[in-house]
């Protein structure tokens, strides 16, 4: 099966375009780091492909078009996202928030039943994400880091084949980073998994790929050498040969 | 002392009642931050779910007991078209849902007019309920009101376990807390928006068969209460059920106390000046969401 692909994705917000015209290819097991400076469309072309934001073009998964359908369709065809900011449902605890990932595939009446066993799949998510022993706190109450792994265990349960993971670091100690980083090794190896990345000591260690972006558009893509050698990411990134304001 | 258990019991039914009004409009304006100014006429509908089965159901008390499920299911209904048809489409525009659903309340009430006449209609109540409990030889209470008390804390009870305890609840609340994150788990947001939405108008048409018992039916009904409805779920604070709950039982005890020191308007100004002072030393009501969140 085909992995994601992308193709001339555009997305405008009042007049303002975010992403102009993107084509991206992802295979299957791959691990690709998206990175390029702020405003550059990444976390943007993640809500188009995610439907969270209204966008042209067409986005594929597997065999599935993505333009176009709900939210939730989107991600029951097996496209998971996380967000910049540790996004979890604070005011639920750890097990209800993986439930709730894990849930949306039960009908109508059983939703008034209290389910007695935690599901093995919930358990090994987070045994994976190692938050068995704080299960019943709070997920506000969590750890930065905590949070953010929280967010993948919930990927893991809502069979997401796809890891959209934006800027999954971000705030990390090194030990919580190094803890990261292996976590995204075992996930690539029956998921496909891309990165928004900022920290590019986590890029070197941890991409297979990379894909550069700059002010909307594709600017490089390849081998992390091959990028790190290009010189209009160069540019880009430490200013060079900029001359216009 | 006597006279004081007596006052303090007619401001806990009194509280009862706002509870009642309140609580279904503390998951629509509460949790899901809709202005819904209908609400006073579903509780309208509830009311007159009762008037309607009486035609039909004879006994008071069966009626009664069979209008609870039955203007619970109308009223619901009434919300979810209303969602469907109106507020949906303007999630994230409060004055607009404000005005429109002003609008329908309207309609609604010109309806009541056309179908059952501008008079207010008369309901039997049963006879279990007309008459009264008498605790000491001066201390005598009315059992249509200790049923209200009973019915108002039954529906608050039910509430909290569907709402913390069951998987419908959990969806309520994650859609509530996080919209686009419960999107991306997979939950069908505009599902669960319109179950809640469901709960909610259920509710008021509960308060309506319990407001049969004590006060007239009739088109306006809705109007006279919604606000007090709003005051309670603001003060208690946004989306916190046990705020609702306190703030119902406090202000009726207010409000029972001053008005025998005084008349009936001047206990309600006073008790509405209460209130401004209240949210002017806590603009965000009596309990808050606190979370440690970097967001």
């Amino acid at each position: 099966m085909s992995g994601l692909s992308v193709r001339d994705l555009r997305v405008v917000f009042d007049g303002f375009v975010a992403v102009d015209g993107v084509d991206l290819d992802v295979p299957r097991g791959d691990v690709r780091f998206i990175i390029g400076p702020n405003g550059a469309g990444k976390t943007t072309m993640v809500d188009a492909i995610t439907g969270l934001a209204r966008a042209t073009g067409r986005v594929t998964w597997g065999d599935h078009d993505l333009l176009g359908r709900k939210v939730h369709r989107i991600a029951r065809l097996g496209v998971g996202r996380t967000f910049q900011t540790a996004t979890v449902f604070e005011e639920l605890t750890v097990l209800q928030n993986l439930d709730i990932a894990a849930g949306w595939s039960r009908g109508p009446l059983t939703l008034l039943r209290k389910r007695k066993a935690v599901p093995a799949e919930v358990e090994n998510a987070m045994e994976t994400v190692r938050l068995s022993a704080v299960r019943d706190r709070l997920a506000g109450t969590l750890a930065h880091g905590q949070k953010q792994w929280l967010e993948i265990g919930m990927l893991l349960v809502q069979n997401a084949e796809l890891f959209l993971l934006d800027e999954p670091v971000a705030g990390m100690s090194h030990d919580e980073r190094d803890a990261t980083g292996e976590l995204l090794g075992r996930l690539s190896e029956n998921h496909t998994v891309v990165v928004i990345e900022h920290d590019m000591d986590f890029l070197r260690r941890f991409a297979r790929t990379v894909t550069v972006m700059h002010a909307g558009r594709k600017l490089a893509e390849g081998s992390v050498a091959e990028v790190q050698a290009n010189p209009k990411v160069q540019e880009v990134y430490l200013g060079h040969a900029v001359q216009e304001a | 002392m006597t006279l004081v258990l007596s006052q303090l019991f007619t401001g806990i039914s009194i509280g009862a009642v706002l509870l009642l009004i309140a609580l279904g409009l503390s998951l629509t304006f509460g949790q899901m931050g809709v202005i819904n100014m209908a609400h006073g006429e579903f509780i309208m509908a509830g009311a007159y779910t009762v008037y309607v089965l009486q035609q039909v159901i004879t006994g008071a008390g069966w009626s009664l007991l069979v209008a609870l499920p039955v203007a619970f299911v109308v009223a619901g209904a009434m919300g979810v078209l209303l969602e469907f048809l109106l507020i949906r489409r303007l999630y994230a525009r409060p004055l607009d849902t404000l005005l429109v659903t002003w609008g329908v309340s309207l309609i609604l009430q010109q309806l009541a007019r056309d179908v059952f006449g501008a008079p207010n209609v008369q309901t039997r109540a049963p006879e279990l309920l007309t008459g009264s409990i008498r605790i000491t030889d001066h201390l005598v209470i009315s059992s249509s009101r200790v049923f209200i008390l009973v019915l108002a804390l039954t529906a608050v009870a039910a509430l909290t376990i569907v709402l913390k305890t069951t998987p419908l609840g959990r969806r309520i609340r994650a859609v509530v807390q996080n919209r686009d994150l419960a999107a991306v788990s997979g939950l069908a947001t505009a599902r669960v928006d319109r179950l809640t939405f469901f709960i909610g108008s259920g509710l008021a048409g509960i308060a309506g068969v319990a407001l049969t018992l004590i006060g007239p039916i009739g088109p306006t009904m809705g109007t006279n209460i919604i606000v007090n409805a709003f005051l309670v779920v603001v003060v208690g604070g946004i989306g916190q059920l046990q705020g609702t709950v306190i703030v119902a039982f406090v202000l009726g005890v207010l409000q029972s106390m001053v008005e025998y020191t005084t008349t009936v308007s001047v206990a309600s100004v006073i008790v509405f000046i209460a209130i401004v002072a209240f949210l002017q030393w806590r603009p965000q009501g009596l309990f808050t969401l606190r979370t440690r969140s970097l967001a």
